[in-house]
């Protein structure tokens, strides 16, 4: 499914650490993460981590999906009701 | 799960795509392995639905056309994690598993942006240029923010061009190259008409916005995020405000399968010949992997693998000229932009080199190879298997990167086991 | 080679856990040391192993010898840094049905005679000491003072230790041992009144009529799951597979990083002498580790290695004087439990240089144990 045009007419919500976010049908969980301002995962330091090189190679975008945790999300389309959880 | 093919293709980008149609025009049976969900790698990301249209060799709508009318078999969403015994793969899409046999392979896998780090690279919202683009391209409203494209590459222009074309506003687009090497590369654009097309229609889409050569980023500032960026280069500094830097230092090509599949490197390149056939027999090699060369480079490539690939070398032979047309401009993209040797001064001993295990400048600058940083600091051990501080301890360091072991990808432990037909 | 010097008390070859710990205890005693690597310290076994610190009784001189070597690991826990990351994990052997409950009772009653800190857990303490494992086992012993470390930081600690004096020599490739003195590749000949050998599973090219194999192992890492595990467990078979002599075998062996990372083993092989992975192997230890815990098959996997263990027939390390010499004292041999008892034989090493008593017999240890018979077992 092409995300590259058509934005702006068929939102969806998912939750991100309980909180529902919203976001275009065939969205990213990465990008819902980044629209929802909340960091995908915490360093070994504890440091805020985002998304970073958007196409499944950096693992900074890790997140809990669906109970599986080390999801790459830049790499996981959101379902309506999706459970995300950062890490 | 087991399956069988002619030709099978690794990575469904411009190269995997142009090698995949050929064969299977040729009558071959065709399978082609991406781990996105759909083809077009990342510079066709988004455009299976619509595509615009080009000169010249091809365009993303007609390869795509091609693709979807081919009779060969696609698996998206699979990545390839071993290669057990020869003329098999073993592959995995969440806790699946499969085994791809084939006569001959195409390695399609395409490359990835080379990060270097300065201080405040880790902050949320500091993305790569093709980082920002595919989020965006994902879905990432982008419209009345504020952009920074910072780095090296002929990624940044498209990049800045297309953020501008969504309604961001790009305040800076930062080239650490210098004025002399990309006006010189301009001249080499000219010499092939279709480029210059390309190079005319970003500069009047970057129109009004300048491009500042010997420009990098010195620091990204903020607390939780990225709030703004400090410039600098040919002592100057400046520093602006902005939602996202999108920064990335070129790109290194992925060659993890091919080394695991003992092809021989040619520097950071897999070595193949006017064929493309790497120095493993079967064995093909097309696009990024075999020299940065975008879009053209790539579909040359890809057809003269998936025609040798697939037994038609004399077909392949007729696309020669432009393989060292595309050979020249590959040269001339290395020379253009290779890195300031200043911009392996941008990191403090605080700043964090590895990201997946927070190791830091300090502690990875006390070691004389990768193998005693990786042994004692577990630099390179963590989730990314060493792809992103890898590329930089390279730049940093010179150090050589090692041979690589399976899994190529975090694969789980469950698709490891492989099918009862082992 | 300009800076090594001519003449030392003890030329150390091999900068592994054993080498580098002879070489801390002999340098503690005031003693100029040498020691030589080939490569990087701790990059052989040392590096490929898991890292367990662990009570094993497949013979009473084993016992004795892994129990001397946990107490002084326990004594220098305080001086080792944070990179080492020392865990007091415990062992939970398991008993999978009441055939190995008999066995986990007479470990415990054996350990506990001894004076090792066990408990034998029935099949409700055994799920929740451990939630993960699958149900219902029968139960198992839990060693409370067994831990895990992260050996090529412990072995650079150790090096690093060394005092004002230079000791260690990378890159260093010794060809010859040469009555007391060391011959390396580059013509340097390097004198020392003892030499030790802890050259690992090289130290047959050194020493010659060694009778040592070459014994495979494969491990798998994880991505990081804090709390997935909490004690390292181990399979009463374990001790099946760690004591045949021929046999290819696998056993349930799952350790918790400090990282939160989970390593899954163990293999043993003797035939293959490759480096490269056996996917056979590597799946009958996959399926052997979930069929104990179900939920490993879900792990994200970053990696898989190989290494190997220098083994011999006894399944005990040579540590002692070598047959040629009285002087050229070998430490080497110790199939699994290297980095367990790599403290215990740098304190036999210590004491054998200084010819003083060592805190339980070295008989069982000594080289000269090798019978021309038992060289054919193996």
């Amino acid at each position: 499914m092409s995300v590259d045009q058509g934005f702006g007419t068929d939102p969806i919500l998912v939750l991100v650490n309980d909180v529902p976010v919203q976001v275009e049908r065939g969205s990213t969980v990465a990008v819902a993460l980044l629209v929802a301002g909340v960091p995908a995962r915490r360093s070994v330091n504890g440091s805020a981590r985002a998304p970073l090189c958007g196409m499944g190679v950096c693992m900074e975008c890790r997140a809990e999906v669906d109970s599986v945790s080390h999801s790459r999300t830049c790499q996981i389309v959101c379902q309506p009701n999706m459970r995300v959880r950062t890490q | 799960m087991n399956h069988r093919f002619d030709v099978l293709v690794v990575g469904a980008g411009p190269a995997g795509i142009a090698a995949a149609v050929r064969a299977a025009e040729e009558g071959c049976s065709v399978g082609i392995v991406d781990e996105n969900l759909q083809a077009g790698g990342q510079i066709w990301r988004g455009s299976v639905d619509r595509a615009r249209s080009g000169q010249g060799i091809g365009s993303a709508e007609d390869w795509l056309g091609r693709l979807e009318r081919a009779s060969l078999r696609a698996f998206y969403g699979w990545h390839i994690f071993d290669a057990p015994s020869p003329k098999m793969l073993r592959a995995s899409r969440d806790f699946e598993a499969a085994e791809l046999h084939f006569e001959s392979l195409v390695i399609a896998t395409g490359a990835r942006e080379r990060f270097l780090p300065f201080p405040g690279w880790t902050l949320p919202n500091v993305v790569g240029a093709g980082g920002l683009q595919a989020l965006v391209k994902s879905g990432l409203p982008i419209g009345g923010k504020r952009v920074v494209v910072a780095g090296t590459g002929p990624l940044l222009i498209a990049v800045a061009a297309y953020m501008r074309k969504r309604g961001a506003n790009v305040v800076a687009l930062c080239e650490q190259a210098s004025r002399g090497r990309i006006m010189k590369l301009g001249m080499g654009l000219t010499r092939q008409p279709k480029k210059l097309t390309d190079a005319v229609r970003y500069g009047w889409q970057v129109r009004g916005m300048r491009l500042r050569t010997n420009c990098w980023p010195i620091a990204a500032l903020g607390e939780e995020r990225l709030e703004s960026v400090v410039l600098g280069g040919g002592g100057k500094r400046v520093e602006v405000k902005t939602d996202y830097l999108a920064c990335g230092f070129h790109l290194v090509p992925n060659c993890e399968l091919a080394m695991l599949l003992g092809c021989a490197l040619d520097g950071s390149y897999v070595r193949v010949d006017e064929s493309q056939q790497t120095s493993v027999p079967g064995v093909f090699s097309a696009g990024e992997t075999t020299g940065i060369g975008g879009v053209e480079a790539a579909l040359v490539e890809g057809q003269i693998a998936g025609l040798a690939a697939g037994g038609a070398r004399e077909k392949a032979a007729l696309l020669l000229k432009e393989r060292e047309a595309t050979r020249q401009f590959i040269r001339l993209l290395d020379r253009t932009y290779a890195l300031n040797p200043e911009l392996r001064r941008l990191a403090t001993p605080e700043t964090i080199v590895c990201r997946c295990e927070d190791v830091t400048m300090e502690a990875v600058e006390a070691h004389t190879s990768w193998r005693t940083a990786k042994l004692q600091l577990r630099v390179g051990m963590g989730s990314c298997q060493g792809r992103i501080c890898g590329a930089a301890c390279e730049f940093l360091f010179g150090w050589g990167m090692e041979s690589v072991r399976p899994p190529i990808q975090p694969t789980p432990i469950g698709s490891l086991i492989g099918s009862d037909a082992d | 080679m300009n800076r090594l010097e001519s003449t030392y008390d003890v030329a150390v070859i091999g900068a592994g856990i054993v080498g580098a710990a002879c070489a801390y205890f002999l340098m503690r005693e005031g003693l100029r040391v040498a020691v030589l690597e080939k490569g990087i310290v701790g990059g052989g076994a040392t590096a490929a192993g898991m890292g367990h610190l662990v009570a094993m009784d497949d013979s009473p001189a084993q016992l004795v010898l892994t129990k001397l070597s946990l107490e002084i690991w326990k004594a220098m826990r305080e001086e080792l840094p944070a990179s080492t990351e020392y865990q007091q994990t415990g062992t939970l052997w398991i008993a999978s049905d009441d055939d190995e409950m008999v066995e986990v009772r007479r470990k415990h009653e054996l350990y506990r005679g001894v004076g090792l800190a066990c408990e034998i857990l029935d099949s409700r303490a055994l799920a929740e000491a451990e939630p993960k494992l699958r149900r219902p086992l029968a139960g198992g012993l839990r060693v409370l003072e067994d831990a895990v470390i992260y050996p090529p930081a412990v072995a650079q600690f150790l090096l690093r230790g060394a005092g004002e004096r230079r000791t260690l020599f990378t890159n260093c490739d010794v060809i010859s041992i040469d009555g007391s003195a060391v011959l390396l590749s580059d013509g340097t000949r390097v004198s020392a009144e003892y030499v030790v050998n802890a050259a690992g599973c090289n130290a047959t090219e050194l020493t010659p009529g060694i009778v040592m194999r070459k014994r495979k192992g494969h491990l798998i890492i994880t991505d990081r799951y804090p709390g997935f595990l909490r004690h390292q467990l181990v399979e009463l078979g374990y001790l099946k597979s760690a004591h045949s002599v021929t046999a290819d075998s696998v056993a349930f062996n799952l350790q918790p990083r400090a990282t939160g990372q989970i390593l899954i083993g163990s293999s043993r092989q003797y035939e293959d002498e490759s480096t490269v992975v056996d996917h056979g192997i590597v799946r009958k230890m996959i399926e052997r580790a979930c069929e104990y815990m179900p939920e490993v098959a879900a792990l994200s996997a970053l990696r898989i290695w190989t290494g190997f263990r220098a083994a011999t027939p006894d399944k005990l390390p040579l540590i002692g004087p070598s047959r040629e010499s009285s002087k050229v004292l070998l430490a080497t041999g110790h199939e699994g439990l290297g980095i367990t008892t790599s403290m215990a034989t740098a304190q036999l090493i210590t004491d054998m240089v200084l010819q003083r008593n060592s805190p339980i017999a070295r008989e069982p240890y000594l080289p000269s144990r090798m019978s021309r018979e038992e060289a054919h077992v193996c």
